[in-house]
């Protein structure tokens, strides 16, 4: 795979998290790596001081932000079916949506931004978490410009607020939208549906009438599936 | 004295110069823009959070669905993503139809942008030649796949098949009659990789038929130079990839910069702009359609000489073959276990990119380690280009905001996902 080919960059993504630890660790950010990416936990009172150095410094130059999006952490590591104690007891058939939302949890929302560096070829991921009740977080736009529509975005499908942007309105959704539909907490099926109304004349909005289904449980499995040695392990008792 | 007043125009969301669903609130002075507030979401479908509630591999055909005119690209983001998570090898012969494929959709994305760009600048006959060119490689989606355009081709660990031996011939009927029929069928008598080497070695005349309609075009220049310029700093600025930031000057192609599939293997040049206008980026998308036709040329000459497995031969992943299940208990199971669940990567984040038609097109996932993603963010690279549009068409004429759209080449299906 290409992969053999990116050792190079492999070895540039190790440089930069090295640099960033010694440069960034005394602010309190952690320096995460896995997969070949280097991750940067940056407290969001410092986001927008170690935005520009990293745009700015000769070491950084991440000139251009590729992506800026909204998680929601509060539904993390849920699974709808126990995979690993029922197979002495059989699964149920159906399945019930997983409401154990962890809504008030202290790391909820997170903002996570996708930084380019053109001129040294490297890549680096900003995540920064926001106050669950209060989701504000300080808006990169007057760093980098494109941030806009992204945070605008994020917004829309998450409620995180963007201190200092120009113009925060909802982007994707539609005109009088109400609430953060990418929210775990917000159902799949969503809250109204509309209608042609033929008495009123007009379109009208109604609460959902539909019900949703899940097709596929979402199970988590520990082992790893991909080694070999593990594979007869697997449980495949739901027959 | 008579009053002269801003007005405000709506331009769409059904015109047919807006490429799909783009509403346009522009605040005119006389015929010039003073400021464009796009309007998106139109056709916004939660693709994002769809994917959140399926497995991985149920996903893949929305990817067809975002940038519809650049399927395969689109299906490589994300199974590159999943690949990277799972720390799955793909076959080098997968690599390789990958990489032909991309360049396929390249110039099929590129001829739709085309045509569309000149219909929209008042030449109706680039247009005409270009879906005569682009009805040919939706011969080799469907031959590969099945279908013309939602392929739903690349899978994690490969693609779904190899090449067929043969490709689809015409039938008589009602439609294409017999010399006809005869006409259409000269190229497809061989396999597949005979049809495309056959389109190969014509295409390079077709892109100097469209040269010869627009490049020296008087009224092609006097609509597209010096529209839309955009400086190498604000390209970065505003988040161009592509060909948006090759236009402005920039040698930035991830092919070559960061690798993947077999693009390390093949020889191509990346064009780039001087001027940084609607011109230069036609001069560079049209050179981008004969270097990826050299980048196919390669491919099939690799092709033919090297048959191998198109798909890992991991059954944790891939579905084992059909035959095997006939008699192999595991088989079943692992077919079982692999369509009703899916598979479970280890928990992590990635992010994985490849150089879509458009730009830079990447697939974000969070994996709590459960069959379906955490989360799916979709880095569509028509986005942050239409988000430059207000900068882009302040202070040009009402007529130049379709020349400014038609440069961007914008996809509705990829930018509100």
């Amino acid at each position: 795979m290409s992969d053999s080919a990116q050792t190079p960059l492999e070895a540039r993504m190790t440089t930069l998290a090295d640099d960033l630890t010694g440069r960034f660790a005394e602010l309190g950010c952690e320096v995460e790596q896995g997969f070949g990416e280097v991750t940067l936990v940056v407290p969001r009172d410092h986001l927008l001081q170690i935005g520009e150095i990293l745009r700015d410094d000769e070491a950084f130059h991440f000139e251009e932000v590729i992506d800026v999006c909204g998680v929601d952490y509060s539904a993390y590591g849920v699974a709808e079916w126990d995979v690993t104690t029922a197979s002495s007891t059989g699964f149920a058939r159906g399945v019930e949506s997983a409401h154990a939302f962890d809504l008030e949890a202290e790391k909820r929302f997170a903002a996570v931004y996708h930084l380019l560096s053109v001129k040294n070829n490297m890549r680096l991921r900003l995540r920064v978490f926001v106050d669950t009740t209060h989701p504000i977080v300080a808006s990169v736009v007057s760093i980098w410009n494109c941030a806009n529509w992204f945070e605008r975005e994020a917004f829309d499908l998450y409620g995180i607020l963007f201190e200092g942007h120009p113009d925060l309105r909802r982007i994707l959704t539609d005109y009088g939208f109400i609430g953060h539909p990418f929210r775990k907490d917000f159902p799949l099926i969503g809250q109204v549906e509309m209608r042609y109304d033929p008495e009123q004349a007009r379109v009208i909005y109604e609460p959902v009438t539909m019900e949703g289904r899940t097709l596929v449980p979402r199970v988590i499995r520990d082992n790893d599936q991909n080694l070999p040695e593990v594979s007869e392990q697997q449980d495949s008792s739901d027959a | 004295m008579p009053e002269i007043r801003n007005y405000t125009l709506n331009f769409g969301p059904q015109h047919p110069a807006a490429h799909g669903v783009l509403r346009l609130v522009l605040e005119m002075d006389g015929e010039v823009i003073e400021r464009a507030d796009p309007h998106i979401g139109l056709l916004h479908r939660a693709t994002e959070k769809l994917a959140e509630t399926k497995p991985y591999n149920q996903s893949i055909p929305y990817m067809d669905r975002l940038d519809y005119v650049s399927m395969m690209c689109s299906e490589h983001g994300y199974v590159r993503a999943i690949e990277k998570l799972l720390d799955v090898e793909v076959p080098e012969r997968a690599q390789y139809i990958r990489t032909m494929f991309d360049e396929i959709t390249r110039i099929l994305n590129h001829l739709m942008w085309l045509g569309t760009h000149a219909l929209d600048v008042g030449a109706m006959t680039v247009f005409l030649y270009a879906f005569r060119e682009r009805e040919d490689l939706m011969d080799c989606y469907e031959a590969v796949s099945g279908a013309r355009m939602h392929a739903a081709y690349y899978r994690p660990g490969g693609v779904y098949r190899d090449l067929p031996e043969q490709m689809p011939q015409y039938q008589q009927s009602q439609w294409v009659t017999g010399r006809d029929a005869e006409r259409r069928n000269d190229a497809r008598h061989g396999s597949l990789l005979d049809f495309i080497e056959d389109f190969a070695n014509r295409f390079p005349a077709c892109v100097d038929e469209y040269e010869t309609l627009l490049t020296d075009n008087r009224i092609w220049k006097q609509r597209t130079v010096g529209i839309g310029v955009v400086s190498p700093e604000r390209a970065l600025q505003l988040g161009f990839t592509g060909p948006m930031l090759r236009g402005s000057g920039i040698e930035w192609d991830l092919r070559k910069k960061q690798s993947y599939a077999a693009y390390d293997r093949v020889d191509f040049d990346i064009p780039v702009g001087v001027e940084g206008d609607s011109y230069d980026r036609y001069l560079v998308r049209i050179e981008e359609l004969r270097q990826s036709n050299r980048i196919i040329k390669q491919c099939i000459e690799w092709l033919r000489n090297n048959p191998g497995p198109v798909m890992v031969n991991d059954h944790k992943v891939a579905p084992p073959m059909r035959a095997d299940m006939k008699g192999d208990m595991e088989s079943l199971i692992h077919h079982f276990k692999l369509f009703t669940e899916g598979y479970c990567p280890p928990p992590g984040e990635v992010y994985a990119a490849v150089e879509a038609p458009k730009g830079e097109f990447g697939c974000y996932i969070i994996s709590d380690g459960a069959n379906k993603p955490y989360r799916l963010k979709i880095r569509a690279p028509g986005f942050p280009h239409l988000a430059a549009m207000d900068e882009m068409v302040k202070g040009h004429m009402l007529a130049d905001v379709v020349a400014v759209i038609g440069t961007m080449d914008v996809v509705f299906g990829e930018i509100d996902r």
